[in-house]
């Protein structure tokens, strides 16, 4: 992997801010997008450009191509076996009510219990804890190890052999660094025939995710995360689940038929779950994207990643009163710590001063943040346009803000 | 911006030495103050007496402009009526939205740049949104 010539390619590097060189470490939250994502979607715009399934004009068919060449982008990406598969959301968090609102409505009942982990994201979190409290359902959390090294896994199995309806867990997440065993999970709860649905807006698109091999039922993902357009993602599902679910929201292109006296007819999926215009623009976006990190390779966006973090956490550790969360060798680029003496705000305020954007705060994670004795961490993710001379940056200016503020 | 526009030395001492910070006993109301965007969190306790503020106090963690905030704020508000208290309350928020601390004690105004800077305002009225709060909340529900 050419990382200069990766580099190249991403024009917000051109960005300065107090005449420094931006260095851009906030890639849990969002990623940038490279040139030929930007092209493509301004080109989309001025020559491509109708709304979709419905024209019989040269335009529309136009859009709808690229709509649907992206469908089976995404579809290739997570190994799918069958485009049909692939809903198109908001993003994470819409899929995730997605199947609350129409598996999840359908199958859990009062005195059922849904399982989730204690890493999740609010994404993955609220929306559960909303259902099991209109039916009367309990949650139940697979505990952390301390400091977030890993799930306790003991705990998980016994967890999982009470056979809740659901297990939803989060592949790879956004403070911790490290990557769920999701192959091994899934199986057990498998064996207890129990549907799984895997959050893995962290790792689509930063290392290789095939659903058959880790053998989920559900993955939500979102294209912002892997330098795609905000605005969209994806649900995946198993096409006999799929095939069993109401629809989520109910409007144009999701019904057969429609009548004034009685019930609607509706699609299948993927159809059925993408009512209304879609975000079509941002699909053709996404399907560049796709393109573009399949060209790199994710098993190099991989390890490029996690080599950035591990690096930096191994020189963060030098730094007095340092505390960093999660396991000793990173599996993903994300690296969380907090600072004695000096606040996460102040720490992301004085790095913006430097041009580095870090990220501040709970990360949308405040249960755990709180388990972890932590309302405020600091935290830096890195990605495939990283470069260890932004890790030598980052050091620097932490150490600075250290002597600044303790 | 410079970022020694924000943090000037007199509001760093603040923060690295808040005055009033720590428990106290017998607190007659008490409140917590929370930032979500960037994880301040503060406690604070009063102690009032014939409807007047004796004594006030806080903890919890949050980022210096918070902490600086908080101390020079439980410094000011001492021996007030709950009524001047009050009205103290409403003319910082007023500085940290418009720069205009006209009227307020001049250690307060230290914090008069705190408009520049909009995602730190929020941080510098925390402590007084938590104080009023505080003032509307008898502890033990008396």
């Amino acid at each position: 992997m050419d990382i200069p010539t990766i580099r190249e390619q991403f024009p917000f590097l051109g960005e300065k801010v107090n005449s420094h060189d931006l260095i851009y470490l906030d890639n849990a939250a969002s990623s940038q997008k490279p040139d030929r994502v930007i092209r493509r979607m301004s080109r989309f715009l001025e020559s491509e450009y109708a709304n979709v399934h419905r024209g019989i004009h040269l335009l529309s068919e136009r859009a709808t191509d690229a709509y649907e060449s992206a469908r089976r982008e995404v579809a290739g990406l997570i190994h799918a076996r069958d485009e049909s598969e692939i809903i198109f959301t908001r993003g994470t968090t819409e899929a995730v009510n997605l199947v609350m609102n129409t598996w999840g409505r359908k199958h859990i009942k009062a005195g059922d219990t849904i399982l989730l982990t204690e890493m999740e994201h609010h994404a993955n979190l609220l929306p559960w804890q909303h259902l099991a409290r209109e039916v009367g359902a309990r949650i139940e959390y697979v505990p952390i190890l301390e400091n977030g090294t890993s799930l306790d896994l003991e705990i998980a199995a016994t967890l999982l052999s009470k056979k809740p309806k659901l297990f939803a867990f989060v592949h790879v997440p956004n403070t911790l660094g490290l990557e769920n065993p999701a192959k091994e999970l899934c199986r057990l709860a498998r064996d207890q025939g129990i549907t799984t649905f895997m959050d893995a807006a962290q790792s689509v698109g930063h290392q290789e995710v095939d659903v058959q091999e880790i053998g989920c039922d559900f993955l939500a993902c979102s294209a912002h995360k892997m330098c795609g357009p905000s605005g969209i993602g994806a649900l995946w599902g198993r096409s006999e689940l799929l095939a069993t679910m109401p629809p989520f929201l109910y409007g144009g292109e999701m019904v057969d038929r429609a009548f004034y006296d009685k019930p609607a007819i509706y699609r299948d999926s993927p159809a059925r779950f993408e009512a209304g215009t879609p975000p079509i623009l941002e699909a053709a976006g996404w399907g560049e994207a796709i393109r573009f990190l399949r060209e790199v390779g994710l098993e190099n966006i991989q390890s490029h990643s996690a080599a950035l973090a591990n690096l930096a956490s191994q020189r963060l550790r030098a730094i007095e009163g340092l505390h960093i969360f999660g396991p000793e060798k990173r599996a993903s680029g994300i690296v969380t710590f907090s600072m004695e003496g000096v606040h996460a705000h102040d720490v992301a305020f004085f790095a913006n001063e430097r041009g580095l954007a870090l990220r501040a705060g709970h990360h949308c994670a405040q249960p755990l943040m709180r388990k972890l004795g932590s309302p405020a961490s600091s935290r830096a993710s890195f990605y495939l346009y990283n470069t260890e001379a932004e890790v030598d940056a980052l050091i620097a200016i932490l150490r600075e803000a250290v002597s600044f503020f303790r | 911006m410079d970022k020694n526009e924000l943090y000037q030395e007199v509001l760093l001492q603040y923060s690295k030495r808040p005055k009033n910070f720590g428990p106290m006993e017998c607190a007659t109301h008490a409140a917590d103050g929370h930032n979500a965007l960037c994880g301040d969190e503060i406690s604070l306790a009063l102690k009032i007496e014939n409807g007047s503020l004796s004594d006030a106090r806080f903890t919890g963690s949050a980022c210096a402009i918070c902490t600086a905030s908080a101390s020079l704020m439980t410094g000011e508000v001492k021996g007030l009526s709950c009524d001047a208290v009050k009205k103290l309350a409403h003319d910082f928020r007023e500085m940290a939205r418009t720069g205009s601390g006209d009227g307020l004690p001049p250690r307060i105004q230290v914090l008069d740049r705190i408009h520049l800077f909009p995602q730190r305002v929020k941080c510098a009225v925390l402590p007084w949104e938590t104080l009023l709060s505080a003032m509307e909340h008898e502890v033990g529900g008396k």
